[in-house]
């Protein structure tokens, strides 16, 4: 079966209308979400005219502060300040981040690859990984490796992320010396380059790879391990196939497809992860960005990235659903 | 997993590793729950005392866990910092329990639009990851305990409104409720007499497993400088704190408050796996995280 024979053969259709019924659906949830947002800054104590002057606000006059207040609509109504940020974000203006000065949509745009870049890098080590040790254990349940590598997955699912960043830090680059502490790029290097991006990578990915990793190895393990007991797998073996073949080509194929199509409704715990990770490591991504809007009160930068993190797991799981369509025939495209 | 086939280590050991997991997670408990309890008022001793003499000692006898980077004994100061993540852990849980149960009840009793509503709210809500919830509730209300229970709560009860939500439903369907309404009882009658003690075993599961949970999420918040103030130190601001001390090569202060955290962690994991396999044998479980 060629590649244009497996094109013509995908459901298109059911397909299409599915993401089509999912992107109406996402409008009302990305609405309220904003919505919420605007609600719990309005019910805060905080106020915004204070945080955007910062410290100069401490000297300026009343009539500054009045004046600034003006210009930021800081007194109209909820609903009518909801409604300039919605219809002004419509036109691509997200107004400015007050702690790193720039423009919020400059802010994403410059941020995001090297977030994308470090999840798939963390994704790929978790599927790799979690595969292996997955079909691994799932070979002889209850045997000592099934033991030492689940006892190690629910302990690892139980470690905080920023405790394993910190713990990595000190053995990898101050007991080892073997890797950067964090960052992007050397200290004395004013470039981006592949090389020093690559050495910095590895650190952060490796350990939100490793808080991802126990998901998947748990799931591997269940779904190779139920395979195995199945009929297909029996089948298999009465016909006297390698327990390799039998292993790779018929329980982990079935045990794992459903699997991966899962990754996509794994983006709030990848977000999670990245929140946690890229501070710890100092890495330029947009969920450092979160923390840094988070603790100076950048109210415009902390709007624009919760709605941003909605979307991707709204994206996420319509991605999912879609490969869970594709991956199991009986599941359809209803939902 | 089949308990006829032993491994060597079960056969060493002389039962199974089930029963081990069980009994090592109540002694984890209850060594977690005395301490936490019990030292505070009666140890003679000072969680602030600086002894700048003794300043980031490697664990030794006289320090178990070492000394920070101001000379205070780390045991006793990840003994408080469990308390206050226990505490604040347990609080939240059961608030945003409360919250679920009755969200989760409402729907489940109300039916009809209010529940379509219900759980609409439920599932946009949940389209946010936690944590980015709850470093935005935190940024908007800060500082003050409040603010990260209120931060857990508003976060963790989507799942429990789920739970509830589904028990209501299939109690509904039974024949002694029907013979409530048919008798007569009002719609809160049938709810609080009827519907709302049949849930009660899952939401206290629920509402136990989150414990956990909410210590994690309090801690991550601390770490990220969004949580407790400094003079409430939770295991999360240890950890915080002691980043000056690892990056100068000295482990001990972030290594042990970490431990505290995983131990009644999976400690309770162990615990709620035991009920659950006592509640329903057929489906035993693998320790739920």
């Amino acid at each position: 079966m060629d590649a244009e024979e497996v094109s013509r053969r995908l459901p298109w259709g059911a397909m299409g209308r599915m993401t089509g019924r999912r992107i109406l659906s996402a409008v009302p949830v990305l609405l309220a979400v904003t919505f919420g947002v605007f609600a719990v800054a309005a019910a805060s104590p905080f106020d915004p005219v204070k945080a955007y002057a910062g410290t100069a606000g401490l000297t300026a006059s009343q009539a500054d502060l009045d004046q600034l207040r003006a210009n930021l609509g800081v007194d109209q109504p909820l609903v009518r300040r909801w409604w300039d940020w919605l219809s002004s974000a419509l036109t691509g203006d997200l107004g400015d981040s007050s702690v790193l000065r720039q423009p919020v949509a400059d802010v994403i745009a410059e941020r995001i690859g090297w977030s994308a870049l470090l999840a798939t890098a963390a994704f790929a080590i978790a599927v790799l990984l979690g595969t292996a040790l997955g079909v691994l254990a799932a070979r002889r349940r209850g045997g000592w490796l099934d033991r030492c590598v689940s006892s190690a997955a629910y302990t690892l699912e139980a470690a905080p992320a920023f405790w394993l960043g910190l713990l990595a830090i000190w053995f990898f680059a101050l007991e080892l010396g073997a890797l950067p502490a964090g960052g992007l790029t050397d200290t004395a290097s004013d470039t981006v380059t592949p090389g020093q991006v690559i050495s910095h990578l590895v650190l952060p990915a490796g350990v939100l790879g490793l808080s991802q990793l126990p998901w998947f190895f748990l799931y591997v393990r269940q779904g190779v391990g139920d395979a195995l007991d199945e009929d297909p797998v029996r089948g298999a073996r009465a016909r006297g196939l390698a327990e390799r073949t039998v292993l790779t080509g018929h329980a982990l194929r079935s045990g794992m497809l459903p699997m991966l199509t899962l990754i996509g409704s794994r983006v709030p715990e990848l977000i999670t992860g990245a929140l946690l990770v890229e501070t710890v490591f100092s890495w330029p991504g947009i969920a450092a960005a979160t923390v840094q809007a988070a603790t100076s009160v950048d109210f415009p930068l902390l709007a624009a990235l919760t709605v941003l993190a909605t979307a991707a797991v709204l994206l996420g799981n319509l991605l999912s659903d879609l490969l869970y369509g594709l991956a199991d025939p009986r599941v359809g495209f209803d939902g | 997993m089949a308990d006829a086939r032993q491994s060597p280590l079960q056969k060493v050991l002389g039962r199974s590793t089930r029963t081990l997991r069980v009994r090592a997670s109540v002694i984890i408990m209850a060594v977690v729950v005395l301490a936490v309890v019990l030292v505070p008022p009666l140890a003679q001793l000072d969680q602030q005392a600086v002894d700048l003499a003794q300043k980031l000692r490697p664990p030794s006898w006289a320090h178990p866990f070492g000394t920070d980077d101001v000379g205070r004994d780390l045991l006793l100061r990840c003994v408080y910092g469990l308390r206050v993540s226990l505490m604040v852990g347990a609080v939240a849980a059961l608030a945003a329990t409360l919250i679920g149960t009755a969200v989760g009840a409402a729907a489940g009793a109300f039916g009809g639009w209010t529940d379509r509503v219900v759980m609409r709210l439920v599932d946009t809500c949940s389209s946010v990851p936690h944590l980015l919830l709850g470093i935005f509730v935190v940024a908007m209300f800060r500082p003050g305990v409040w603010p990260v229970v209120a931060s857990v709560a508003l976060t963790h009860w989507l799942s429990t409104a789920r739970i509830v939500r589904s028990e209501i439903l299939s109690l509904r369907s039974r024949p002694f409720i029907d013979a409530a309404i048919s008798g007569g009882a009002s719609r809160w009658r049938v709810t609080v007499r009827h519907l709302l003690p049949g849930v009660v075993p899952q939401a206290g599961l629920a509402a136990v497993l989150m414990v956990p949970h909410a210590m994690w999420h309090e801690s991550a918040l601390s770490f990220l400088g969004l949580g407790l103030p400094a003079h409430q130190a939770s295991l999360g601001n240890l950890v915080q704190s002691a980043r000056g001390s690892l990056l100068a090569g000295d482990w001990w202060p972030t290594l042990f408050p970490g431990l505290l955290l995983i131990l009644p962690t999976l400690a309770i994991a162990g615990l709620v796996g035991a009920w659950r396999e006592r509640l329903s044998p057929r489906r035993r479980s693998e320790l739920m995280l």
